[in-house]
């Protein structure tokens, strides 16, 4: 890419503004998805009768089914969650900036 | 429960016709190691629909670009099921179901740990690799970076990935055929050897991805009919998992313990560990980062893992239910019974998937399934040999040995015989690798994945002071501390040499062979004070901007 495109990409605020808005959601959707998933295995490892315990009183399903499905589900979520935002605000900047430098 | 209510009616359907095949004659018991002809013939209908296939692709496949990337012109949708069908491996499919129907619980937590991953690969390097790459990930990893060092790294990362990924799906399609198709082990091997060599040298990425499309679509429905069908015959028709999961611990030797988590994470040491090994070693697989660059630009990028994410939970729901199927159903049945096979039952347990539908859906259920998981072997291997056919030629040949001055012919020319070597391989390690339970050995080639793939990528995309230099270091440290760790740990050193205690206590090393990578990067890179590491600092720039906007990325094609 010629430097002078790439200086004007850089010196457009529209540029930054993009930057700084995709790059701290994704870190915090990936710290999200880290924590959720930490959570989930750290109390395998350090109180595996709390998932084992019966989901109700007499039941033969346990606490750690539900949970494990639900991070399941809650990953694919929060791809849509992020979906949802890249279309609404990521690709609207990107748009508007390609129109001002091209 | 109204899910469940609602998928009745033809579940009921399912079971009737599988029950009238069953009440037939009691085949399965006579004819152990006879031809499975329902098998064969739905196998065969495959192999004919995917060359037809191959040869409408061959027609398509002129140049590089369509060779490696399918010519840019694949949809999210379709990428996304084709993602999906790479990773839905033999592995995942007969090695997770095996693995609950062994141990209960703790499959579920390898399922957990493999998809997580996804969520962080689409915001962290989905679209960035697409914006950046061409046809390889070391295309990025070497974007401002000495090209011939970089390259050789994340060449031999790759191909240490791939031959390791390739030995599970080998020993996995040689299982399949002796117990299904009556043919002996290295014959199976072969034609798996051969059959992918004809689909990735005539017909490229393209057909690669249409055959993984294809079988992802058949392995997911195939599941779905197992997974309903086991629980609605194992539950007493009520559909409820509560009943089966009651029927299960009456029947499975370790009793109430297959339903909470057991051996699998025992110190929160190996917990972190492994867990970094499934998420990140996804993200670091050559067979999966190309893929992204089979669609036309980065929104198409972040729509396949979409849909990606939501197929393989869904698959890894199905997975955990046939599992705790299989428990009830090939428990103590004489159908299925071996004593002298792990966990009892015919094959292993990396066969109760393919035992239970037998059980589920008769001798036809039995044949489609047995022809779907021999075709899952054949698309990811097909993925998985491109991946190592491009690291060779894209990067190896064109851009080491030749300094990118070379014909894109030629350069496709090298990548088929890449190809031919890298089935022929395939087929030796098929027949060389066999008494391993392949959810494990896949387990194995994440932390290597998670170790020297990924840091170097991730670091070449978001770390602006990185240098030629650090990326080496932290690369080479990376690939040799997770294959060093792994050997001297408990898998290969105590369990495959049997040479006693293992001299490292973590089964997956990545939470240490990761650190040393990423600190490799960053000690050889802030110590890099060289004219070289300046000019590669201020490269970061323009590549943060294409990187960030799309701007000056290679384009889709135009047909």
């Amino acid at each position: 890419m010629q430097q002078d495109l790439v200086h004007a990409i850089k010196s457009n605020p529209k540029y930054h503004e993009l930057v700084s808005k995709r790059s701290s959601f994704s870190w915090i959707m990936s710290v999200v998805m880290l924590v959720i998933y930490y959570a989930f295995i750290l109390t395998i490892a350090y109180d595996k009768p709390l998932l084992a315990a019966p989901l109700w009183e007499g039941a033969t399903m346990t606490v750690g089914i539900p949970v494990g499905v639900a991070v399941i589900v809650f990953a694919f979520a929060l791809t849509g969650i992020y979906i949802q935002r890249a279309n609404a605000v990521f690709d609207k900047l990107t748009r508007e900036i390609k129109e001002e430098v091209l | 429960m109204s899910l469940w209510k609602r998928a009745f009616p033809a579940i009921c359907l399912m079971f009737m016709a599988g029950s009238a095949l069953a009440a037939g004659g009691d085949l399965g018991a006579v004819q152990k190691a006879a031809v499975n002809v329902p098998a064969i013939i739905m196998f065969l209908v495959f192999v004919a629909a995917t060359l037809g296939i191959t040869y409408w692709a061959a027609q398509r496949t002129k140049t590089a670009k369509d060779f490696y990337a399918a010519g840019g012109g694949i949809t999210g949708f379709q990428n996304g099921l084709a993602i999906a069908g790479d990773y839905m491996s033999a592995a995942s499919f007969l090695g997770i179901s095996g693995l609950v129907f062994l141990n209960g619980y703790d499959g579920l937590i390898f399922s957990v740990g493999w998809l997580v991953g996804w969520p962080i690969i689409m915001f962290l390097i989905a679209e960035q690799l697409r914006n950046l790459g061409k046809y390889t990930y070391a295309d990025i990893v070497a974007y401002r970076f000495e090209r011939v060092p970089m390259r050789s790294l994340a060449a031999t990362a790759a191909l240490v990935v791939v031959v390791l990924y390739l030995i599970g799906q080998m020993v996995g399609a040689g299982k399949l055929i002796q117990v299904l198709f009556g043919l002996d082990y290295v014959y199976a091997v072969i034609i798996v050897g051969i059959l992918i060599i004809m689909y990735v040298t005539f017909g490229g990425m393209l057909a690669t991805t249409w055959v993984q499309i294809i079988k992802a679509g058949l392995l997911l429905s195939g599941a779905t009919i197992i997974a309903l069908g086991a629980l609605y015959l194992a539950s007493d028709g009520s559909m409820s998992p509560e009943r089966m999961f009651q029927k299960a611990v009456e029947v499975h030797p370790k009793k109430g313990a297959i339903m909470g988590p057991g051996a699998l994470v025992t110190s929160p040491i190996e917990s972190i560990s492994l867990g970094l090994a499934l998420m990140f070693g996804t993200a670091g697989l050559p067979h999966i980062l190309m893929r992204f660059f089979t669609v036309g630009n980065a929104i198409e990028a972040r729509k396949s893992v979409f849909y990606a994410t939501g197929w393989i939970g869904y698959f890894y729901i199905l997975t955990f239910l046939m599992g705790f199927g299989a428990i009830v159903l090939l428990t103590g049945n004489p159908e299925f019974a071996d004593a002298a096979a792990v966990g009892g039952i015919k094959g292993g347990q990396n066969m109760a998937a393919v035992n239970l539908s037998a059980a589920v859906g008769g001798n036809i259920l039995l044949g489609f399934i047995s022809a779907v998981a021999f075709a899952t072997i054949l698309a990811v291997v097909s993925g998985l040999t491109l991946a190592g056919a491009s690291a060779i030629s894209h990067d190896l040949y064109a851009n080491v040995w030749a300094h990118g001055n070379v014909d894109e012919q030629q350069e496709v020319r090298v990548s088929k015989i890449a190809t031919v070597v890298l089935g022929i391989i395939a087929i030796l390690l098929g027949i060389a690798f066999e008494k391993q339970n392949i959810a494990y050995l896949v387990a194995l080639t994440f932390s290597v994945a998670a170790s020297a793939n990924f840091p170097i990528l991730l670091m070449s995309i978001y770390y602006s002071k990185m240098t030629t230099r650090g990326a080496l270091i932290g690369g080479w440290l990376g690939l040799i501390s997770a294959t060093v760790l792994v050997i001297v740990g408990p898998t290969v050193w105590k369990e495959i040499l049997q040479l006693g205690d293992p001299i490292f206590p973590l089964k997956y090393p990545a939470l240490f062979s990761m650190t040393i990578a990423f600190l490799g990067i960053w000690i050889g890179s802030i110590t890099d004070t060289s004219e070289r590491a300046k000019k590669e600092h201020e490269a970061f720039i323009a590549q943060d901007v294409r990187c960030q906007t799309g701007i000056g990325a290679e384009g889709a094609a135009s047909h």
